[in-house]
């Protein structure tokens, strides 16, 4: 071997030695250098044409598991290769290492790689489709667990857990309120000016009051909050509930006898359906608040003038149309985050892709639930 | 080194802590605390190549914050440690990459990643610190794997399909990945049932003997102190309050190592 390497490399140098040949092994042979060991192993069955060779370890100076295990590897290739396999000058400590190399045979199994196919993908949408019938399964024993519990809850009060449902509130609304008041603020602030620039044109400024208004009041302000507390919340009871599941904690709820869905779903369904309304309301006030500054300053209508135009605008049913829409939002949330997250398995990789999959889901149906109620809406004339 | 020269010596160990030996680990005047309450105080503890120290002491006295801070997971407030004879405070990233790489941590929960197999996981650290062949990583893994006693069928399971004693092993055997030569195992044998524990006992002492590992092992099991271990350390009133073998331990006054080493339970074993 004429290659140049460093005195501690592992090296393998082939010599003729009486009737047979000589393999004279020395350097480090570890974990670290095994990779130069490996190399140096390829071809030498070729190498050692006569049937006796002698695999000699005197100048080894280290050797680990690895190390063991390739020298180990080459006594097996030269032995399949048919050369009778002698070793020599091993130094007693590593004896019991070689014993207990030897007791183990780690010789890979080729593994099947399957290859994509028409079958496999019918086999994934016919699974995802089952997958869908699942989950279309869960969200109604959670929704029959709901009225059930609420049946109940008519005859013991008890039952409703209203401290939980008092703590789940708090997290989802008192802390949401700054998050989703500032969103809109800027967002009615910023529809007021997109539409104002416009407007202003055809000297039809005072109309971006109706524009703002009724946009806010009937569709942005209940979309946005939905969808932010269906990143804000939604996520975080995927991720509660998953974390639960994968340390047993829910296992050991339906040990003590209590129903995991009575115990930790209904609370937070129930905080989620009371919270976003109110959210939606402030969230309403803030860009209208939003559009009425910059209506003044940009704009040029007073406060004065643009509450009047408002009036005219808008009444309370434009505020219902968008409230009313709020608790099926949250439902909808509430349902898709505690079903995925009872969806998760053992590891974190799988709390995190069900919390993404919340998320998605999420915000995905709350936007088809606004065009239902659009269609709605417009059918019966409102 | 030569074969004639039959008896299988031990490396350049000997079975009483003798003076002189190599100095694997060694901390001084290590000082940790949270806020205000301190922990450690002017903690001094050497690891000699070789042996298996086991390290014991109440719940809460901390031990494990002991391991967490040789580990450089736990920061201290004062005090050196040093392994493989580099401080670690003054170790430049290089070098600490380096010494990583030379300790194996056994957790105490196992900390398996757990999207991996069990061979994922032991490849692991083969992957992101040596350049080896796909063939040889594999290998070297279910040899590891077969080393700490799982069966071959373990290596394609993911941890959350692991039994706890499983999953002890599974993390040695991901701690021995890249042949360390010093290994902290954190209460190894505890959830484990008897025959079990004793079997882990009997792996970490065959390990030992074959790779020629250094074990700094906390543990609670008595068991695993008479039989595994060369030399036993003591934490109490926030330092080590003594090290010595098991007869040692049993002749120590102080109230809480008399306890441990001869309290009831201790006796009942006997």
């Amino acid at each position: 071997m004429d290659l140049q390497v460093q005195t501690d490399a592992p090296l393998l140098e082939v010599v003729s030695a009486g009737d047979g040949q000589a393999v004279k092994v020395s350097g480090r042979w570890t974990i670290l250098t095994a990779n130069i060991a490996e190399t140096l192993m390829q071809g030498l069955p070729a190498k050692c044409s006569l049937r006796h060779v002698i695999i000699d370890m005197g100048n080894v100076k280290q050797l680990d598991t690895a190390g063991a295990w390739l020298l180990h590897r080459m006594r097996a290739d030269l032995e399949f290769a048919g050369r009778f396999v002698e070793l020599q000058n091993v130094d007693s400590r590593y004896y019991e290492l070689f014993a207990e190399i030897e007791k183990h045979n780690p010789r890979v199994p080729p593994t099947k790689r399957p290859r994509p196919s028409l079958v496999a993908l019918f086999e994934r949408t016919g699974e995802l489709t089952v997958e869908v019938y699942r989950d279309a399964l869960a969200i109604c024993h959670i929704l029959g667990s709901l009225a059930m519990v609420i049946a109940w809850a008519v005859t013991s009060p008890r039952r409703m857990r209203a401290i939980s449902i008092a703590v789940q509130f708090d997290k989802s609304c008192i802390g949401a309120v700054p998050i989703v008041m500032l969103m809109s603020f800027l967002i009615g602030a910023i529809i007021a000016q997109q539409g104002g620039f416009y407007l202003k044109q055809f000297g039809a400024d005072i109309f971006v009051v109706d524009l703002a208004g009724i946009l806010v009041l009937r569709e942005i302000g209940v979309i946005l909050t939905a969808i932010m507390v269906a990143g804000r919340s939604g996520s975080a009871f995927t991720a509660e509930l998953g974390s639960m599941k994968m340390r047993e904690e829910i296992d050991a709820l339906n040990v003590i006898g209590l129903r995991v869905t009575e115990v930790l779903i209904l609370p937070r369904l129930l905080a989620l359906m009371l919270s976003l309304p109110v959210l939606v309301f402030l969230a309403n006030i803030a860009a209208l608040f939003g559009a009425g500054l910059v209506c003044w300053w940009y704009l040029g209508i007073p406060p004065a003038a643009f509450l009047t135009q408002l009036q005219i605008a808008i009444d309370v049913e434009t505020l219902m149309v968008g409230v009313v829409k709020a608790p099926f939002m949250a439902l909808i949330i509430g349902l898709i985050a505690c079903v995925e997250g009872m969806k998760v398995s053992g590891s974190a990789e799988s709390l995190g892709l069900h919390t993404t999959m919340s998320v998605v889901k999420a915000i995905f149906l709350v936007i088809v639930v606004d065009g239902v109620f659009a269609m709605f809406f417009a059918s019966i004339g409102i | 080194m030569n074969q004639s020269g039959a008896q299988p010596i031990p490396f350049s160990r000997s079975s009483s802590p003798a003076l002189g030996r190599d100095v694997i680990l060694s901390a001084r005047g290590v000082v940790v605390g949270f806020g205000t309450k301190m922990v450690l105080e002017n903690l001094d503890l050497d690891v000699y190549r070789g042996e298996v120290l086991g390290f014991v002491g109440g719940s809460g006295q901390g031990k494990s914050v002991l391991m967490r801070t040789i580990l450089g997971l736990t920061p201290m407030k004062d005090g050196s440690i040093s392994v493989f004879g580099k401080d670690l405070g003054e170790a430049s990233a290089e070098e600490r990459t380096a010494i990583e790489r030379r300790w194996g941590v056994l957790f105490q929960q196992g900390a398996l990643f757990s999207s991996l197999t069990v061979r994922q996981n032991v490849q692991f650290p083969m992957r992101e610190h040596l350049k080896l062949s796909q063939r040889l990583q594999d290998e070297l893994a279910l040899l590891k794997i077969e080393m700490v006693g799982l069966p071959r069928d373990a290596a394609e399971k993911y941890p959350s399909e692991l039994s706890g004693g499983m999953i002890k092993r599974a993390a040695l055997a991901r701690s021995l990945a890249l042949d360390p030569d010093l290994v902290f195992l954190d209460e190894p044998t505890s959830g484990l049932d008897p025959i079990g524990a004793a079997e882990f006992d009997q792996l970490i002492y065959k390990l030992k003997e074959t790779l020629g590992l250094t074990v700094y092992m906390v543990t609670h099991d008595l068991d695993s102190l008479h039989t595994v271990c060369d030399r036993i350390a003591v934490l109490a009133e926030r330092k080590v309050l003594v090290t010595g073998t098991i007869d040692d331990m049993m002749h120590y006054d102080h109230p809480w190592v008399k306890e441990y080493f001869r309290g009831a339970r201790a006796l009942r074993r006997a």
